[in-house]
C-alpha cells in the first residue's frame, strides 16, 4: 500500500504554461461572449440550440468528472477497499470536471444574469428535467469539495473541522455516490423529450440508464487514464497492478453497457439505419467499435496484463463515452428545417481552454496536497479495516 | 471463472438487470397525456386559401414590437421598405413560406405546383417547452391554452428551442441580452377582447381565429363537402360577423396537421399538398413530454427511491470507508494506516 503526498515539483513548466495560455485565450472569448452576445462567438443556430458547449463541457466533462463516483461506487458500495489510493486523485478529477462544467453551463446561459432564478422556488419547474439537473449538478459539485476538503484540511490543519468532517464523511460519500447517479441519468432523460427530433438509433426509453452507466464507465477510464500518465511523466511507482485489476470489472460493466443498448436497438428494429452510410452511421459504428474494442482488451490476459493495451483501451473508453453523449446531443439529431451545426473556433477555443484549465489545476493540485500515492506503505492496511 | 471473475462479471450483469426494470414500451411509461383546455381558443390556418399576402407577418411585427427582418441576400433592392423574413427568428413569430415544384404552374398542387404555409407556434396541448423549462418561464394557460412566455423568469438555457417538436421557439443569439421569441397567440390583444393580429388583418380568412370546439366544427364541413361546392369562409374570428370570403371548397389532402400531432394541439393546419412538402415536420401522436416526464416521475415518484438509495448508500459508505480514528485505535494493528 501507498500513501499520499504531494508532488513537490516544479509548477511553472513548458506544460502548465501551455495550458495556461489555452486558458486564457478560452477565458477572452467567454468575456467577449458575455459582452457581445452567443451569436458573436459561437455557430448555434435555431436547429441547433445547444452546442459543444453543453454536450462537450457540460454532457461529457462531467461524465469525465465521474472518476470520484465510479471509485466510490467500487470502494465503499462493492466494499474493494484495494482501490482506495486511486480514490483521492479521482476526485480531484471530479472536483474540476464539475465546478468548470457549471462554469460553462453559465457561460452558456443566453440569460446568464438571471441564473439565479433557478434557486428561487417560486420559479421551481420540478417537472423539469433541467430543473433537477441544475439543483443536482450543484449539490453535488459542493459534495465533491466536501469530499475534498480533508486534502486541504491536512495541509493547513483545522483538527477540529477535519474531526467532524471525519466523523460525518460517510453522508458525503453517500451523496457522492447517490447525486451523480441522478443527475447522470438525468442528462439521458433530458434528450428523452427530443422525440422523433433525435435519430432513432440513440432515442430510446433506455437513454436514462445508458447515460449513467456510461457516466461510470468514463469514470473508470478517467482513473486508469490519469493513473497511467501521472506515473508515468513523475516517474512514480506504477499503479499497474491495480489497473489491470480494475480493467476486468469495467470490461464486464462495458459488456452490460453494449447488451442493453443492442438488444434495445434489435428490439426497436431500427439497426437498419446504422447502414444507411450517412454521418449518423458512420458515429454510431465507431462508437460501438471502440465500446466493444475496450471490453475485448479489458476481458482478454494479454490485454490486461500489457501497460500498453490497457492504457490504449481506458482512451477507447473515454472516447466511446464522449461520443455516445456527442451522438445523442448533436450528431444524431433532426432538427426541423435545414440547420448545420458546425462549432466556430472561438467557440472551439472556449472548450479547449476550459479544458486545459482542469488539466492545469489539476497539475498544481497534484504538486501542492497530498493527493497521488508516492510512498510505499509497509502494511496491508485493508485487511486491518476489516478486524472486528 | 474464478471467484474475483465472477464478482466482476455479476457487476457488468447487474448493471444490465437494473435497465430490465425499465418497461420497454415507451407508452406504458409516459404518464397521461394533459386533455385540452374546456375553453381552449385556437386557429385554422388553411393553407388553400392563403394567397401569401404576408399581411399577416407585418401585423404579427406590428402588434408584437417586432423590427422588420431583412436577410443579407435581398438587402440590395430591399432596404427597408418591407419585412422579408425567411424564417422564424428572434424577431419573426410567424412566417409565410413558398412550396414550390417543377413549372409551379397551379397553386396548391403537389407536381407543378405551389403553396404556401404559415408557421408558428401550435400552442400543444401537452407542450414539450412548457414541461422542458426549469424555471416556469413558458407557462400553459389553464383557461385558454395559451402557451406564453415570461422573459424575466427566462435564463436562457435554450432547452425549449431544443425541445420544441416544431422547431418554434427562437432565441435571439445576436442580441446580448437576447431572449426567447415565440408566438404567444397575441395574448395582449386576447386580453382586450380583441383578435390576434395575424387572423385579424387576413384578408381571405386563411388565418380564422377562434375557440378549438368550433374550428373542429368548421374543418369537418370544410372536409365534408365535395370540391367545388360554394362556401362562405369566415374571416377573422369564428362566429364575429364580417363579411365571408365566398368561394368553393378545394380539394383537401386527407388529415388534419396538428389533430394529433405531439398528443394535439389548439392550430390546427388544412392543405392540399402534403404537410411534409409544406415543411411541417412528421410528428408522432404521442406528447414527448409526457413521455419524458412520465420516465422521471417513476424513477422519482416521491423521491422515494433516492431516498431508500441514500439511507442504504449511508450504511454502507459507513461500514465501507476508512474509520477516521483508525490511526490511533489498537483496531488498526500492523502499522499506520
Ligand atoms: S409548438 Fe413548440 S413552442 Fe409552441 S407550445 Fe408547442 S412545444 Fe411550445
Ligand atoms: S430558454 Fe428560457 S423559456 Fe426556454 S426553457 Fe430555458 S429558461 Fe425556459
Ligand atoms: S397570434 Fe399574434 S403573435 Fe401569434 S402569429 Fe398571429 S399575430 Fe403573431
Amino acid at each position: 500500500m501507498s500513501i499520499a503526498a504531494p508532488l513537490r515539483r516544479n509548477l511553472v513548466t513548458p506544460t502548465t504554461l501551455v495550458l495556461a495560455a489555452l486558458a486564457v485565450i478560452g477565458f477572452l472569448f467567454i468575456g467577449m461572449r458575455l459582452i457581445y452576445g452567443l451569436g458573436a462567438v459561437t455557430n448555434l443556430n435555431s436547429g441547433y440550440s445547444w452546442g459543444i458547449w453543453v454536450a462537450i463541457d457540460i454532457f461529457i466533462g462531467t461524465a469525465l468528472g465521474c472518476g470520484g463516483f465510479s471509485m466510490a461506487i467500487l470502494v465503499y458500495v462493492f466494499n474493494r477497499g484495494e482501490y482506495h489510493p486511486l480514490v483521492r486523485p479521482a476526485l480531484l478529477g471530479g472536483l474540476f470536471g464539475y465546478t468548470l462544467g457549471g462554469m460553462a453551463a453559465f457561460t452558456d446561459l443566453g440569460r446568464y444574469w438571471q441564473a439565479y432564478n433557478i434557486l428561487l422556488p417560486w420559479h421551481w419547474q420540478p417537472n423539469s428535467i433541467m430543473f433537477e439537473i441544475a439543483l443536482c449538478l450543484l449539490a453535488y459539485t459542493a459534495v465533491v469539495w466536501i469530499e475534498f476538503a480533508p486534502v486541504f484540511l491536512e495541509r493547513w490543519r483545522f483538527p477540529a473541522i477535519k474531526h467532524f468532517l471525519d466523523r460525518w464523511m460517510f453522508v458525503f460519500i453517500a451523496l457522492g455516490v447517490l447525486l451523480p447517479f441522478m443527475h447522470q441519468s438525468s442528462f439521458g432523460s433530458a434528450v428523452l423529450v427530443m422525440g422523433t427530433k433525435l435519430s432513432p438509433l440513440w432515442f430510446t426509453v433506455w437513454l436514462p440508464l445508458l447515460f449513467v452507466v456510461s457516466a461510470i464507465l468514463m469514470g473508470y477510464g478517467v482513473v486508469m487514464f490519469e493513473a497511467t500518465v501521472v506515473s508515468n511523466s513523475f516517474g512514480l511507482p506504477s499503479e499497474h497492478a491495480l489497473i489491470s485489476k480494475l480493467s476486468r470489472v469495467v470490461g464486464w460493466v462495458t459488456v452490460g453497457w453494449l447488451v442493453i443498448r443492442w438488444a434495445d436497438l434489435l428490439d426497436r428494429g431500427v439497426v437498419s439505419l446504422a447502414f444507411a452510410g450517412d454521418l449518423k452511421s458512420w458515429t454510431f459504428w465507431i462508437e460501438n467499435a471502440l465500446f466493444a474494442g475496450t471490453a475485448v482488451v479489458f476481458l482478454t490476459p494479454a490485454g490486461r496484463a500489457s501497460q500498453r493495451a490497457s492504457f490504449l483501451g481506458a482512451v477507447a473508453l473515454l472516447v466511446a463515452g464522449a461520443l455516445y453523449r456527442l451522438d445523442a446531443l448533436i450528431i444524431g439529431l433532426r432538427p426541423v428545417g435545414n440547420w448545420i451545426y458546425f462549432p466556430s473556433l472561438p467557440e472551439l477555443m472556449v472548450t479547449i481552454g476550459i479544458i486545459a484549465l482542469e488539466i492545469l489545476l489539476y497539475l498544481v493540485f497534484i504538486k501542492m496536497f497530498a493527493v497521488l500515492p508516492v510512498a510505499e506503505e509497509s502494511s496491508p492496511r485493508t485487511a486491518d479495516r476489516r478486524l472486528p | 471463472m474464478t471467484d474475483v471473475d465472477r464478482r466482476d462479471f455479476l457487476m457488468g450483469a447487474g448493471f444490465a438487470a437494473a435497465g430490465a426494470a425499465v418497461p420497454t414500451e415507451a407508452a406504458a411509461i409516459a404518464r397521461p397525456p394533459k386533455e385540452m383546455p374546456p375553453q381552449a381558443v385556437g386557429m385554422l390556418y388553411d393553407s388553400t386559401l392563403c394567397i401569401g399576402c404576408k399581411a399577416c407577418v407585418a401585423a404579427c411585427k406590428a402588434a408584437n414590437n417586432m423590427p422588420v427582418d431583412i436577410p443579407e441576400h435581398l438587402s440590395d433592392w430591399n432596404e427597408t421598405t418591407w419585412d422579408s423574413a425567411e424564417d422564424l427568428s428572434g424577431h419573426t413569430l410567424n412566417v409565410i413560406k413558398v412550396y414550390r415544384n417543377g413549372t409551379v404552374e397551379q397553386k396548391d398542387r403537389e407536381i407543378d405546383g405551389f403553396a404556401f404555409i404559415k408557421r408558428h407556434c401550435l400552442h400543444c396541448v401537452d407542450p414539450s417547452c412548457v414541461s422542458v423549462c426549469p424555471v416556469g418561464a413558458m407557462k400553459k394557460d389553464p383557461v385558454t391554452g395559451i402557451v406564453s412566455y415570461d422573459p424575466d423568469a427566462c435564463i436562457g438555457c435554450r432547452y425549449c428551442v431544443y425541445g420544441c417538436p416544431f422547431g418554434v421557439p427562437q432565441f435571439d443569439l445576436n442580441n446580448p441580452f437576447g431572449k426567447i421569441a415565440k408566438c404567444e397567440f397575441c395574448r395582449h390583444l386576447q386580453k382586450d377582447g380583441k383578435v390576434p393580429a395575424c387572423c385579424d388583418v387576413c384578408p381571405t380568412g386563411a388565418s380564422l381565429f377562434g375557440p378549438v370546439k368550433d374550428l373542429e366544427q368548421e374543418i369537418e364541413r370544410r372536409l365534408a363537402a365535395p370540391a367545388g361546392t360554394p362556401y362562405r369562409f369566415p374571416r377573422g374570428k369564428l362566429g364575429e360577423d364580417r363579411p365571408p370570403n365566398v368561394g368553393t371548397i378545394p380539394s383537401y389532402i386527407k388529415g388534419i396537421y396538428g389533430e394529433h400531432e405531439a398528443g394535439g394541439t389548439q392550430v390546427r393546419y388544412l392543405a392540399g399538398v402534403p404537410f411534409p412538402k409544406l415543411g411541417l415536420p412528421t410528428v408522432g401522436p404521442q406528447s414527448p413530454a409526457s413521455l419524458a416526464e412520465g420516465v422521471q416521475h417513476t424513477i422519482y415518484y416521491w423521491l422515494i427511491a433516492p431516498l431508500v438509495a441514500f439511507a442504504g448508500l449511508a450504511f454502507l459508505a459507513r461500514r465501507n470507508a476508512p474509520r477516521p480514528d483508525a490511526d490511533n485505535t489498537p483496531k488498526s494493528q500492523g502499522g499506520r494506516s
